[in-house]
């Protein structure tokens, strides 16, 4: 299980390529045998941070810290830790059993300690028997298994993920990430995993940590980063969502699109402008005279599991997930429980830029 | 398993189609390099095996082979066998560094070293190789310099060390870009992954680099050596007629007009071409295994 040691602490990291810079003075500790996501657009330097921790970039400024030393200047040879790549990156002239064995070799370990490390790393990863093919008679998938045992036979204590998933068709992707899901409670180390796949993050994570332009928007938990986003950007990666600007009247009350709702936030002053998030899961039909505001159904689409569609009241297009179905056209009254909407405050100082959506 | 055996068989089928409905207009397409083939490949080859295998009466002879026996030819197909494997560890070792520094130098900078290369091959073979004669003669800039500074002269116009400079400073373009070409497709992240798995720089080189780019040095070694071997441009003019390889005799007898002589011993210096390279690609499919690209 997770615990609160720190295992790996990230003070002031700077990087810049040139005039652009990557990272900005990031903050971030990863806990003992967490399973912790960075998540973000390309670009948003989850995968230069990753670099970092594994060694292939230095910082500009800054430290990292691994298990109370400062690694920061160490080669990814000297690190105990591995990487899973994007791309496999396995090694095209070697058979499956040479690739796994790579690591242990370069240590000098006995060939019978070899031999049942391979031997457990293929089961480990449901390819027993496959010693002797050569990596590109394997499929994306297979190819994908086979980097994870080549990475964990050296018992890394911390396993970095770089999109591992990212080239793999859908299905395949959900099923690799039951089992990464179970490599790691079998393992029982520490994960950091990148990816831009908001359904990746919440499925596998213990933390998710959500990146753009170079900064941390913001760490929590799948539920907190889903239920309560810290600002607009957060909202609008994770999920589809309703992001609407609005009024902060008083504790308890905020003024959308000119309609007063209940709600439960505090403190945000009075007559203040805010930003109120909305899952389109959490909008209730209704009768028009029973909504607190009414509109029109303008788009209707089946998704399977439920109707999405698109209401058009008070001036905004809302999206609204229901098992019920309005036809377009029909006029409807919009109702939010007041727990369901989630009030943040407008982006203020410079650094907060970043926040803003990009259109 | 099963869906991805079937795409496999999707695809192969797919292919297979496409070739059936190509087949008509790429077969028109290769004519002027079929009758090319046979007039400037086929025809030429098939008169020198006649030449080579007749005499003067047009009878059938392997007199013309048996030259390769006489003293004279045996040392020079020796001395250009010398030279030529020479030239080419000596381009091996100046092409591999080359090579590996140019990759890890940034996009830019890379392209403007290999145009520096390539350069000279946009001037004439011929040209830069008298040149070289006059930077190696006896009164040559060379000397000039070496006088200048007190320095005793040097002999190195018409020695087989005069010849090794001229090949190896005509043919280093081509040791130089096929190694380039296969290192510069080494994924980063292969040669990072070794790194992360505890190989430090030298064993990621010995390990990952080095057996990546054999195909590279392979074709190298081949557009070297060959073209060395069969010289004889570079050994008349940098060799004077002091240094005689087997190429200059090939030469001196189709001047004499002796076309059976030059024939047989063509035949002789190919049978020696496609023994060394039968013995390169032997050891190429060993140190590749199945992995070819």
């Amino acid at each position: 299980m997770m615990t609160d040691n720190k295992l790996i602490n990230l003070i002031n990291i700077t990087k810049s390529y040139g005039d652009h810079v990557v990272l900005d003075n990031l903050n971030l500790y990863i806990r003992e045998n967490e399973f912790l996501t960075l998540l973000g657009p390309s670009g948003c330097g989850k995968t230069t941070t990753l670099r970092i921790i594994g060694g292939f970039e230095n910082p500009d400024s800054g430290q990292v810290i691994f298990e109370g030393k400062d690694i920061t200047n160490l080669p990814p040879n000297k690190r105990q830790l591995n990487t899973v790549f994007q791309k496999y990156a396995l090694f095209s002239h070697m058979t499956i059993a040479e690739n796994i064995a790579f690591g242990l070799k370069i240590k000098k370990k006995s060939k019978a300690y070899i031999q049942d490390k391979i031997k457990y790393a293929l089961k480990l990863v449901n390819l027993e028997g496959y010693e002797n093919r050569m990596p590109d008679s394997l499929s994306g998938g297979q190819q994908q298994r086979i980097a994870i045992a080549r990475a964990i036979v050296n018992e890394p204590k911390v396993l970095l993920l770089d999109e591992p998933l990212g080239a793999l068709d859908l299905k395949l992707r959900q099923d690799m990430q039951y089992e990464l899901i179970r490599l790691k409670n079998e393992l029982g180390i520490t994960f950091i995993y990148v990816t831009h796949d908001q359904e990746e993050a919440l499925t596998m994570s213990d933390t998710i940590v959500v990146m753009n332009q170079g900064y941390i928007q913001q760490v929590g938990t799948p539920e907190q980063i889903y239920n309560e986003p810290k600002n607009a950007f957060v909202a609008d990666f994770i999920g589809d969502s309703n992001i609407i600007s609005a009024t902060f009247v008083e504790d308890k009350l905020v003024n959308i699109l000119g309609a007063n709702f209940p709600c439960v936030d505090v403190g945000f002053g009075r007559n203040k402008p805010v930003d109120v998030v909305i899952r389109p899961e959490d909008i209730d039909l209704v009768k028009p005279e029973d909504g607190i505001i009414t509109g029109r159904v303008t788009s209707l689409i089946f998704k399977g599991v439920h109707y999405e569609m698109e209401v058009m009241a008070n001036g905004h297009e809302w999206l609204v997930h229901s098992t019920d179905l309005f036809p377009v056209g029909s006029q409807v009254g919009i109702k939010v429980d007041p727990f369901d909407i989630h009030i943040m405050n407008k982006p203020e100082s410079e650094d907060e830029k970043a926040v803003q959506l990009e259109e | 398993m099963k869906i991805i055996k079937n795409v496999n068989k999707s695809e192969t089928t797919n292919e297979g189609g496409l070739h059936l409905s190509q087949a008509a207009s790429i077969k028109w397409l290769s004519f002027p390099y079929i009758i090319w083939m046979i007039g400037f490949i086929i025809l030429p080859l098939i008169v020198i095996l006649y030449y080579g295998l007749t005499g003067k009466e047009d009878n059938f002879t392997l007199d013309n082979i048996a030259l390769i026996t006489d003293y004279k030819n045996w040392k020079s197909l020796l001395l250009a066998l010398r030279l030529s494997v020479i030239s080419t560890l000596i381009c091996l070792l100046l092409a591999y560094p080359l090579a590996l520094i140019l990759r890890k130098s940034k996009m830019n900078s890379s392209s403007f070293i290999v145009l520096i290369i390539i350069l000279p091959m946009w001037m004439n073979f011929l040209l830069r190789t008298i040149a070289w004669q006059n930077i190696l003669e006896k009164t040559g800039i060379l000397n000039s310099i070496l006088r200048f500074f007190h320095l005793p002269a040097l002999e190195i116009i018409n020695t087989p060390a005069a010849i090794i400079i001229g090949m190896v400073y005509n043919f280093l373009p081509f040791m130089v870009l096929p190694i380039f070409n296969v290192l510069i497709k080494i994924d980063q992240n292969v040669i990072n992954a070794a790194r992360d798995l505890g190989a430090n720089s030298f064993q990621t080189f010995l390990k990952i680099i080095l057996p990546l780019s054999i195909p590279g040095v392979i074709s190298g070694i081949t557009m070297v050596f060959v073209p060395s071997l069969t010289t004889f441009v570079i050994s008349t003019i940098l060799g004077g007629s002091k240094v005689l390889l087997i190429g200059n005799v090939i030469e001196q007898q189709f001047r004499l007009g002796n076309w059976n002589a030059g024939s047989g011993l063509s035949l002789v210096l190919m049978v020696f071409v496609l023994l060394s390279m039968a013995i390169i690609s032997k050891y190429d499919k060993e140190s590749e295994g199945n992995s070819l690209w």
